[in-house]
């Protein structure tokens, strides 16, 4: 393009300044949301990763348990195999920390052995405090930079060399000797580690390991050494490459990130529709200007190729501008909600914020596009049209003539429908998410025909009032004439009011329906947990004896949580064991919770719609558990409702789990109060009974709060987008009618010279804006509605296997839908104060 | 002599930094008696076969044999293996099995004049049965698949490195042999330091020697060292030097030398069996070494006197390397650098036996 074009197509892009700068934010925030989320979810995921392949050092091969491990003997048998060149040994111990509510993963491990398979786990003592011995030592611990870093944080916690550490052990709290570090951790993973023999002892864990990391021999292939080494392993434990156990965390929260990927996309596609309508109008406010060129010789591809230029331009200006706070929000993000975007994905890794070339050159690749691809439709438009024709004053209203495509539009919303009936492609609801765009698309193919409808009934209110319903007439005359004009300020409107409902729905839903589960599943009037987090701590049956015998309690249902290990293929589902029988609430959704064994003998087990899902497993079927390190075999009673386990859980009847393990042990306590008693005076007493141990004692209330809090915190991402999705919205609308305004200013001054007034056409533009805008929000609530089914039915059931019941938020969607009304009416009266400034004769003369 | 080595690698083993220790050249024994560890104490006359076993109530043991052996193409070359056992008196009430109240530590070399310098390995574990462990009654000492044992009436011993491996049979050719007085060795003026000690000299070699990927069959002389202690070595000491010669008569020599950092000597004494006589203690007014020709290493930079003089109960003996380059480089893991070879024993310009030297804290000091 040589200089002159460049100045006739770019420089107009200058001219039209708020109208360029609006597509500008809207693309480099569509940029910057999925460049930020990619970016986070990124270093997350690495940092993850990093952690993984750490913990697994050189290991070929990883033997792994339920969380409370196996028997350790079978690291003996394993370390004398021909296979086997190298076994580490590893106790692994989510340690609660006294007054924390985090934990800190401790390692302990075997100083000897780890050296040789898992290098980056060595303990490195500082100073002489330990002596020659200090890593055997039975108080010592060693803490990895991440982990001084972030226990520093506490107060009390002297977390130099020689410093002490306190962490919760059973019912105890302990206090570790800090002999030195673990630098080979790296600075994004926070562990501890310790000699295997003293946390056995520490964590009351003698005679258990978790897991045992192998280096195979020379010449020994790894199929072969799975083949012969599966045998010897007890029920419940596998053995994995490395690779699994990283992939198994990628794969829980992979539909997650997609999720949020999604909706970026989504604003994006919204940017994609505001480059759209200003690049429309302008095209139809240069029409003559255009046409003129045309007839001074410029080709039709070289008109076409500078007003896609023109595109380019602001989705590359704005891909930068996005690209730069994409990072800047990905910082934020780091250091204000943490990796996961408070989804508590990864805990326990602290990553850093790293240049990722190929995300940041896709995304301002996918902002370009935007640009152009918005830009497409009206630069087609303009080329296409004959020079002679546009020309001629007061042609554009043709542009504005859109026809209501039917056909097309039911084949999208049709298609829809088909593609939410098909199952996930590897755990993501890719169709789904298809779906969701083809509703997008066929809501503003119905556009027009919508428009029309509506301007239908309009003209009937309009024709039955009379007086000053002249404005009325006139804003339904235009409108009904040029049904494009409210397409172009509908289509951001719709799809932005689509998302931002269908997300509402969603929510609310979900919301609702967490709290409903949240009443199911905390029955009772107090709990007593032994710490908030981790394995480390837990109640033994003397506690549990004592709880039961405290004055006002008529009676107790103690709780045990582990990991089970079904499957090498997918991440372990958690193992609830509680007194079913005696009344613990299950959720169920199917089956029922008669805890009889049936003819078969079987104990009953019910499992969550997530390991329904995940395992295939119904009602009735049977189900092998290992459970003590043998398989035995349950009878699926129910499938329960579960928000907390998206990897899937399962439940028992304590006594069958006590009757197969012989734990005894239990995580909390759910107590109920007798009749006629003060559950705060319950709860004082027993706090005067545990005064000094770490047990937390809860009342229903606030971990229905807590749990709700982290709800929102999960969802505030969410708003966020939604509420970016929305405002860029408005920017349509905003910066359509400002340059419908700018191209009807003859019409304006021939109705001045008819009698109205300034105001009268400020009122007129605002009644359009609100006619068009009210249209737009209309079909918005709709395609939400049936994104927000696609979202609950489809999307969410496949990625995370939980089931909602629908609740809308009627009012909230009303309030919403009259507000964004008003504001398009107040965006439109604005936008075209600069036309009507103008004076009456001038602006008619422009017509001679 | 060997507790200077079972320090370095036991910080080997924990990836401790061992330069405090191995700054005083002390090792890993203080000269103030360990609280918790039974005295050696003079009298304690030595109990066979119970003797031969592991003591684990005592802080450091070792057994530790040398050697040299010639195979069909008549090449010879020095071999090395040690066993050490250190008491840690951590988790001693523990009912883990992975209670890490003994560890278990081995050390290997081959000296091959073709190779031009040592090839060694080594291994470190908590005693935990069967994969690693020190008995007692007997000797048997493993880890993993390393292991020097005693059977009805030959001790064998198998070590599998990267780069060598042997498996060989030692026939002891007459009785245990005690150092000291009756199996109490001093190491210093103050008879606190001290060990029990007992050697084994003349034991015939039979078996298999690869070096990297040619396996002979090899036969030759060793010797086998086993010692025991709470309280080894003076505070003064920098570092020693120490033979075990197996005589061409049929006798056998042992001498050690304590020496300071100035290169002083602390302490001299030693053991010596003529042909089929009694063996005779030597007094440290009878042993004197005199350093010869010096050798630095390219590696290190450090000065060894790889040949000496002898002064032995009256006799000017002479003491000459299988090769100069038998320093034990290991500062890329323990950061422990000394020098352990195969030497020749000359009376007269003549050579009347063949065994093992090691000199140890020669070396800058030790950074680790």
């Amino acid at each position: 393009m040589n200089a002159g074009l460049r100045h006739v197509f770019l420089a107009s892009l200058a001219r039209r300044r708020l109208a360029t700068a609006l597509s500008l934010l809207a693309i480099a925030l569509g940029v910057a949301l999925g460049l930020a989320v990619q970016l986070i979810h990124g270093a997350a995921l690495d940092e993850f990763g990093r952690g993984m392949r750490l913990v697994a050092g050189e290991a070929d091969l990883q033997v792994m348990g339920p969380r409370t491990g196996f028997d350790d003997a079978l690291y003996v048998v394993l370390a004398q195999r021909p296979e086997v060149a190298d076994a580490s040994p590893i106790l692994e111990v989510e340690a609660s920390l006294p007054q924390r509510d985090d934990i800190l993963r401790v390692f302990g491990v075997d100083a000897l052995r780890v050296r040789r398979v898992q290098p980056a786990l060595m303990p490195v003592p500082e100073g002489e405090a330990g002596g020659e011995f200090g890593i055997f030592a039975a108080d010592a611990v060693f803490l990895s930079p991440a982990a001084q870093a972030a226990l520093a944080l506490g107060e009390d916690t002297d977390v130099g060399t020689g410093g002490t550490l306190a962490v919760l052990a059973g019912p105890r709290e302990e206090h570790l000797r800090i002999l030195g570090s673990v630098p080979g951790a790296g600075r994004g993973q926070r562990l501890a580690v310790m000699d295997i023999a003293a946390a056995q002892q520490l964590f009351d864990q003698v005679g258990r390991i978790t897991r045992i990391d192998l280096r195979l021999a020379q010449g020994v292939d790894r199929d072969a050494a799975i083949e012969r080494l599966r045998p010897l392993l007890p029920a419940g434990v596998e053995l994995l490459a490395p690779e699994a156990a990283a992939s198994q965390v990628a794969g829980l929260s992979r539909a997650y990130r997609v999720n949020l990927t999604m909706l970026a996309a989504i604003a994006l596609l919204t940017g994609g529709f505001l480059v759209f309508s200003t690049q429309l109008l302008s095209v139809v406010r240069r029409r003559q200007e255009l046409a003129f060129l045309r007839a001074l010789g410029l080709d039709r591809r070289t008109l076409l190729r500078g007003l896609l230029a023109e595109g380019a331009v602001l989705g590359l200006v704005g891909g930068l501008v996005g690209v730069a706070l994409g990072y800047v929000l990905s910082g934020l993000a780091f250091s204000i909600v943490g990796a996961d975007l408070g989804a508590g994905y990864f805990e326990g890794v602290e990553p850093g914020l790293r240049f990722e070339p190929l995300a940041t050159a896709a995304y301002l690749v996918l902002g370009v596009a935007a640009g152009v691809g918005g830009a497409w439709l009206p630069a087609r438009e303009a080329s296409r049209v004959a020079p002679a024709r546009a020309l001629r004053a007061g042609d554009d209203v043709e542009v504005w003539r859109a026809r209501p495509r039917w056909s097309a539009a039911l084949a999208s919303l049709g298609l829809a429908l088909l593609l939410c009936l098909l199952p996930p492609l590897g755990g993501v609801p890719v169709f789904g998410y298809a779906a969701i765009a083809l509703i997008l698309v066929g809501s503003v193919l119905v556009l027009p025909a919508v428009v029309r409808l509506a301007m239908r009934c309009v003209g009937g209110v309009g024709s039955v009032g009379g007086g000053r319903s002249v404005l009325l007439r006139l804003a339904h005359a235009r409108l009904a004439a040029a049904p494009g004009q409210v397409l172009v300020a509908g289509a951001g409107v719709v799809a932005s009011v689509a998302l931002a409902a269908a997300m509402a729905i969603m929510v609310s839903s979900f919301r609702t329906s967490v709290d409903d589960w949240l009443s199911d599943v905390l029955p009772a009037d107090l709990y007593l947990r032994a710490s908030s987090s981790g394995t480390s701590a837990f109640l033994t049956p003397e506690v549990i004896a004592g709880v039961a015998a405290t004055p006002g309690v008529s009676s107790v249902q103690p709780v045990r949580y582990d990991t089970l290990r079904l499957d090498e293929a997918q991440f372990p589902v958690t193992l609830i064991a509680r007194p079913v029988a005696e009344g613990a609430a299950v959720p169920l959704v199917e089956g029922d919770a008669e805890s009889v064994r049936g003819a078969d003998g079987l104990p009953p087990a019910w499992v969550s719609e997530a390991m329904a899902d995940l395992f295939r497993v119904a009602v009735g079927d049977t189900l092998s558990l290992p459970l003590g390190g043998a398989p035995h075999r349950f009878r699926v009673a129910g499938v329960w409702r579960d928000y907390a386990r998206q990897h899937g859980a399962v439940l028992v009847e304590l006594a069958d789990y006590r009757a197969l393990t012989n734990d005894s042990r239990s995580n909390n306590v759910a107590i109920r109060v007798a009749p006629g008693v003060q559950a705060e005076a319950v709860a004082a007493a027993l706090q005067a009974q545990f005064d000094g141990r770490n047990f937390e004692l809860a009342a229903p209330g606030d971990i229905r709060s807590k749990t709700l809090a982290v709800f929102d915190r999960t969802f505030l991402v969410t708003y966020l987008m939604e509420a970016v999705a929305i405002l860029i919205g408005l920017f349509g609308v905003s910066t359509s009618f400002a340059a419908l305004a700018t191209a009807r200013r003859k019409e304006f001054g021939m109705l001045r010279h008819l009698g109205l007034t300034r105001r009268d056409i400020g009122r007129l533009l605002a009644l359009e804006g609100a006619l068009g805008a009210a249209v737009g929000v209309a079909v918005g609530l709709a395609a939400g509605g049936a994104v927000a089914l696609v979202l609950v039915e489809v999307v969410n059931r496949q990625s995370f296997h939980w089931s909602m019941d629908i609740r809308v938020p009627l009012a909230a969607l009303a309030a919403f839908a009259v507000a964004l009304v008003l504001l398009a009416a107040v965006a439109a009266r604005l936008s075209g104060y600069q036309a009507m400034r103008q004076a009456a004769v001038l602006a008619v003369r422009e017509d001679f | 002599m060997r507790a200077y080595i079972a320090a370095a690698l036991l910080w080997l083993a924990s990836g401790v930094s061992a330069a405090p220790q191995a700054q005083t050249g002390s090792g890993s024994n203080d000269a103030r008696d360990p609280p918790g560890y039974p005295p050696v104490v003079a009298g304690r006359a030595l109990q066979f076969p119970a003797d031969h076993g592991a003591h684990p109530d005592y802080r450091t043991e070792w057994w530790y044999v040398t050697g040299w052996v010639t195979d069909e193409d008549g090449v010879e070359r020095g071999f090395q293996v040690t066993f050490f056992r250190v008491r840690t008196r951590i988790g001693e009430d523990s009912p883990s099995r992975f209670a890490p109240r003994q560890l278990i530590l081995a050390h290997a070399a081959v000296a091959d004049p073709a190779e031009g310098r040592l090839l060694h390995a080594e291994r470190g574990e908590r005693a935990l049965d069967p994969l690693a462990g020190a008995a007692t009654g007997h000797t048997r000492a493993w880890i993993g698949n390393w292991a020097l044992e005693w059977s009805q009436d030959h001790y064998r011993a198998i070590v599998d490195a990267d780069d060598f491996a042997y498996d060989l049979r030692f026939d002891p050719a007459g009785p245990p042999l005690s150092n000291g007085q009756d199996g109490f060795s001093q190491k210093a003026p103050d008879p606190q330091h001290a060990s029990y000690y007992y050697s084994r000299p003349q034991l015939g070699v039979s078996g298999s020697l690869r070096v990297r990927d040619k396996t002979h069959r090899v036969t030759g002389r060793a010797w086998l060292d086993h010692e025991w202690s709470s309280a080894y070595l003076p505070e003064k000491a920098r570092g020693w030097d120490w033979i075990g010669i197996n005589l061409s008569d049929g006798g056998a020599l042992m001498a050690f030398r304590m020496r300071t950092a100035t290169g002083e000597a602390t302490w001299t004494a030693g053991t010596l069996r003529r042909g089929d006589g009694a063996p005779r203690a030597l007094a440290p007014a009878q042993v004197a070494f005199i350093p010869g020709r010096r050798w630095r290493s390219p590696r290190t930079g450090t000065e060894y006197p790889v040949e000496w003089q002898l002064d032995i109960d009256g006799r000017r003996l002479a003491l000459q390397p299988l090769m100069d380059d038998q320093e034990l480089d290991s500062r890329g893991t323990t950061g422990a650098v000394y020098w352990e070879g195969a030497v020749r024993l000359v009376e007269d310009g003549r050579e009347i036996g063949r065994g093992y030297l090691e000199m140890t804290g020669y070396g800058e000091r030790l950074k680790m």
